[in-house]
């Protein structure tokens, strides 16, 4: 039997082990060996996104719409697995800039603005206090439902309770002590709340089991399994219809839920409190990047199954969904399960409402509470010598504020709405924080006035679209107001501004809040100017993977040490401020107690320190307060920016510069070796035609002045030495011939002469040519050329020299005794091949390709010295080439040499002309 | 004893010339067409000059004036050379080599005997 007393002890047992378990999590922080510093921890830790309304209100919400109660949970899920570089670039932010909370952050980003700050701040706590009153519903509700077990009867409003009667204040009141207890244990609240975060884990996982088992009980004891309860739920035409078709604005609606998600799992203070604030490793978001989402899909796997049960059991009017989890375990009399039922959603709301508390009171604290409390002179706060007592102090009292704020919510409104649609009011107000932090993190000309502006518009209009028709209902405002506008225009209902009508009320508020945000933020962003401490800040945000620390270069000004520690000892207690310096030294290798000025350096880092205790703003104007001079003027600051993201870019195009400038100087290299060695080759070559007209020309003059002076030599010497200088005359005649030819031939001047010829009228030409010299030199000659080659196109004259050459060559080189040359033709493939071979000592294969070039005479080892140009195969291949042949020779030392070279028979008219 | 020179050159008509000359102005000649055959002429009989053309077959003008001067028993041999390559850096190559003297091709005859006549006088 489930009596008040027993639920009351559950649930006081239950918290008292959230207290143990945090202080057990502290205790290891001291003693430094963390609890939470692992990424499974860290993933479950996130899971606080499940709340109350995610183990009750899933399963109304199912009951009432069919499948779109997973959109809340798919619009993280893609976060997560799609945009996790958005969530590492603002954990990486935050760290850098020990960040605190999410009003912290945009304010940082946009200036250290405290009235940015504020501003979020009142966003965050107006849009987020019915989220929590929503918590304390919930368990009130299941509380008061449990109490009448056996019985299922729906509690009436619980306004009608005397307060003090009402279990969710004292729960309210309770889940304020913890939050009291392990979320302002430091007065830096960029440190983590290891306690808490451990605390926080547990509850995951106590709800995903409470929650399972419940489902799994609904489903498989009381039901046969899936099988049996969709079979039965298909049966009903009423279920059938909810699970089967779609509402008519399904799409529209499915899409604002989703967005609505995809923010909320950023910008809910709670998730950012977790995610950023708590965040140890920045690796864990790795592991946590699809551990957060098998954790939505297990804890969704049992909603729809619950609802069709609840559905089968119960009429709709008899029950309120919510509480489908709840009443089906006691109506299938089974105690034990509805009170884990009624734990698991204890401890889903509890968890919310302690972190959601605790973020809201750092933000509360520290930029509302304090910029207000620094500015008015009378209270002489800035003389005080130690501040952090009455921080902790306004954290505390703002925890208590917050959650009596919430209940009283909760006690006046909260009855007129479901779980799920308050819920989703919070969210719609969370969202508006998107567009500023998205903006801010990768659009560095996003500023002040544009996020202001985004933001209040954004504020102004969810208040007039979503939380004016929610006084409505619940009787403080006339109904007239939602149809007719209000002064009765009729232009501006707040559920069809300027007749957008045919939305339901939430993608309606979402599209006008989103419109009007994210159009004020960048028009606004777009029309005014940075200031030059935004421009910096801007940069440190946008570039912060590029940039090691913050941008300390800017800080002009000087403090003194003894000034800047003053400052510290009253924000963060002596001791603290005490070890923070002494780190601070240890790290430089420095001793503060000699120095007098703090450098730039010095200056940045109480700075940083300060902004973990009371935030960006406030600690900027703190610091202002001791240090003399200035962050530099915008020109400058914007002159050294653009200089360091100009050198950046620079460098890298020089980067890039210099790798194309490697190649193309190597490819140069290679140019200019290839130019030398041509030109090497030209001077090779004048040099050595120089040599090669010099030498018969020194026998010409040399014969000619010995002629000359001696006129009485004797008649045989005078006709041996003229002799000499007529074959000298011809050898230099012919020597100039053939490089004039070559020359021509390498430079394409030459004048081919191109016509029909036979091969066999062509070598009887060239063989009366050479005739002498056979003559002469007594070699046998063997000609074979057979009668019916085909006629081939060639310059008739040139092919005559490349068979005088060949055949002169062979005559010079064949057996000085019994020399023999065999010239033979022969058709092959489509070529008519011409071989002259010789019984000379032959060519080494070495020295076989060289022959062809200019003046690579190889000589005969036994006579000292070759006659001839050393131009003719030189020749001879060019003219071979220019007719599409080639031309090669086939020797082994000793055993003769046969040249030969392919004439194309069928010569294409167009290599012709 | 009249001096000797001998005529180096793989250019027969050249070293006919070459021949010639030094016989009209006096001199033993011997002749060698390359400078293997050189180098052996100068180790059976050293001359008291060598006219040596630069460019040859084998062992080049270059090579046998330094076999030469790699040798002190043969310091007091004089050498011109002889060459139809008419860049400075080779006249420098030559000189650097120990060459006593260095003429270009074509050359006039009688410049040769007289520069050889300076190195050797005929009856000295």
């Amino acid at each position: 039997m489930l009596s008040p007393g027993i639920i009351l002890l559950a649930a006081f047992g239950y918290l008292c082990l959230l207290f143990a378990i945090a202080y057990y999590g502290d205790k290891r922080a001291d003693a430094g060996r963390s609890l939470v510093a692992n990424p499974y921890i860290y993933a479950l830790s996130i899971a606080v996104y499940c709340t109350a309304w995610t183990f009750f209100g899933s399963v109304g919400r199912a009951a009432a719409n069919g499948m779109d109660f997973l959109t809340i949970y798919l619009g993280p899920t893609l976060v997560f697995v799609l945009c996790w570089f958005i969530l590492r670039k603002i954990v990486r932010i935050s760290k850098v800039n020990r960040i605190t909370s999410i009003a912290d952050f945009i304010s940082a980003r946009y200036g250290k603005t405290q009235l940015l700050g504020g501003l979020v701040t009142v966003i965050a706590v107006v849009g987020i206090v019915p989220y929590i009153s929503l918590q304390l519903k919930a368990v009130s509700s299941s509380f008061n439902v449990l109490i009448h077990y056996p019985d299922v009867t729906m509690p009436g409003a619980v306004s009608t309770l005397p307060m003090f009667q009402d279990t969710a204040l004292y729960v309210a009141l309770i889940l304020a002590t913890f939050s009291i207890l392990f979320g302002t244990r430091h007065i830096d609240a960029s440190e983590h709340h290891e306690g808490m975060v451990a605390a926080i884990a547990f509850e995951s996982v106590v709800k995903l089991v409470a929650f399972l088992s419940v489902g799994a009980f609904i489903a498989f004891g009381i039901h046969d399994g899936f099988d049996d309860l969709f079979a039965k739920a298909m049966a009903e035409p009423e279920i059938r219809r909810l699970l089967t078709t779609a509402p008519a604005s399904a799409f529209g609606n499915w899409m604002t839920l989703m967005v609505l998600s995809m923010a909320a799992i950023v910008c809910l203070p709670r998730q950012w409190h977790v995610t950023v604030v708590e965040n140890v490793d920045e690796n864990h978001l790795d592991k946590a990047v699809w551990l957060f989402p098998l954790y939505l899909l297990l804890i969704n796997i049992f909603v729809l199954p619950v609802a069709v049960a609840g559905l089968l059991a119960f009429r709709p009017e008899q029950v309120d969904a919510d509480m489908y989890v709840l009443v089906l375990p006691m109506l299938a009399r089974q105690e034990g399960v509805a009170l884990i039922a009624f734990i698991g959603g204890l401890s889903a709301a509890t968890g919310m409402v302690i972190v959601e508390t605790v973020a809201l009171s750092t933000m509360v604290c520290n930029d509302l509470v304090m910029p207000v409390l620094l500015r008015w002179r009378w209270l002489r706060l800035t003389e005080r010598a130690d501040l952090s007592r009455l921080l902790l102090g306004i954290r505390r009292g703002s925890i208590v504020g917050v959650v009596l704020l919430s209940y009283l919510y909760f006690r006046l409104i909260g009855e007129s709405y479901a779980l799920v649609t308050i819920g989703l009011v919070s969210f719609t107000a969370a969202a508006q924080f998107a567009p500023a932090i998205i903006g801010g993190i990768f659009w560095k000309s996003g500023n002040r006035w544009g996020a202001l502006a985004g933001l209040g518009a954004g504020f102004l209009t969810w208040g007039y679209t979503l939380l004016l028709p929610s006084f409505v209902r619940s009787g403080w405002l006339d109904a007239e107001i939602l149809t007719a506008g209000p002064f009765g225009m009729g232009v501006l209902p707040p559920q069809a501004l300027f007749g957008l009508t045919g939305l339901d009320p939430l993608t309606h508020a979402l599209f006008w809040t989103m419109l009007v945000n994210v159009g004020a933020y960048i028009g606004v962003s777009l029309l005014t100017h940075q200031s030059a401490l935004e421009r910096i800040q801007a940069s440190t945000f946008v570039d912060v993977f590029r940039r090691g620390g913050a941008g300390q270069r800017f800080w002009r000004g000087t403090a003194t040490v003894a000034d800047l520690e003053a400052l510290l000892v009253r924000f963060i207690g002596a001791p603290r401020a005490r070890q923070a310096l002494a780190d601070y030294a240890r790290q430089r290798d420095l001793n503060l107690g000699k120095l007098n000025d703090a450098d730039a350096d010095l200056v940045q880092y109480v700075e940083r320190l300060l902004a973990g205790a009371i935030g960006a703003a406030s600690a900027r104007v703190m610091i202002a307060s001791v240090a003399k001079g200035e962050i530099m003027s915008l020109d400058e600051v914007m002159a050294i920016l653009d200089e360091a993201s100009q050198i950046i870019e620079y460098s890298r195009r020089l980067e890039q510069k210099s790798q194309e400038l490697e190649v193309t100087s190597a490819e140069l290299r290679a140019a200019n070796e290839r130019l030398k060695e041509l030109d090497r080759m030209k001077d090779d070559f004048i040099s050595t035609v120089s040599h090669e007209l010099r030498t018969p020309l020194t026998s010409i003059r040399s014969f000619g002045e010995i002629l000359f002076d001696n006129p009485t030599l004797d008649i045989e010497q005078r006709r041996e030495f003229l002799g000499i200088i007529v074959k000298e005359s011809e050898r230099l005649t012919r020597l100039i011939n053939q490089i004039l030819d070559l020359a021509k031939m390498e430079a394409g001047r030459m004048d081919w002469q191109i016509a029909k010829v036979e091969l066999k009228d062509v070598v009887a030409d060239a063989l009366a040519v050479t005739r002498g010299l056979f003559a002469e030199r007594q070699i046998r000659l063997e000609v074979r050329v057979p009668d019916d080659l085909p006629p081939i196109e060639y310059d008739r004259d040139r092919l005559i020299q490349v068979i005088v050459n060949l055949l002169s060559n062979a005559v010079k080189f064949c057996d000085a005794r019994e020399g023999f040359v065999g010239l033979e033709a022969a058709v092959e493939g489509g070529a008519m091949r011409v071989t002259v071979r010789d019984n000379g000592p032959g060519v080494s294969q070495l020295d076989q390709p060289r022959v062809f070039e200019r003046f690579q005479q190889v000589g005969n080892t036994m006579t000292a010295k070759p006659q001839g140009t050393g131009l003719g195969l030189a020749i001879c291949r060019q003219i071979v080439e220019r007719f599409g042949g080639r031309i090669w020779v086939e020797s082994e030392p000793g055993r003769g040499a046969a040249f030969s070279f392919l004439v194309p028979i069928r010569l294409v008219a167009a290599a012709a002309q | 004893m009249a001096r000797s020179v001998l005529v180096v050159d793989d250019e027969p008509n050249i070293v006919l010339s070459l021949e010639f000359l030094m016989r009209q102005a006096g001199y033993t000649v011997r002749v060698a067409r390359d400078g293997e055959a050189a180098l052996k002429s100068v180790e059976e009989d050293p001359p008291d000059l060598i006219l040596l053309d630069v460019m040859m077959p084998k062992r080049d003008g270059f090579d046998v004036c330094q076999t030469v001067r790699a040798n002190p028993a043969w310091k007091g041999m004089r050498i011109v050379l002889l060459t139809a390559k008419g860049r400075d850096i080779e006249r420098e190559k030559g000189m650097a080599l120990g060459a006593d003297d260095y003429i270009t091709k074509p050359f006039s005859t009688r410049e040769v005997v007289q520069r050889v006549k300076q190195y050797l006088p005929p009856d000295g």
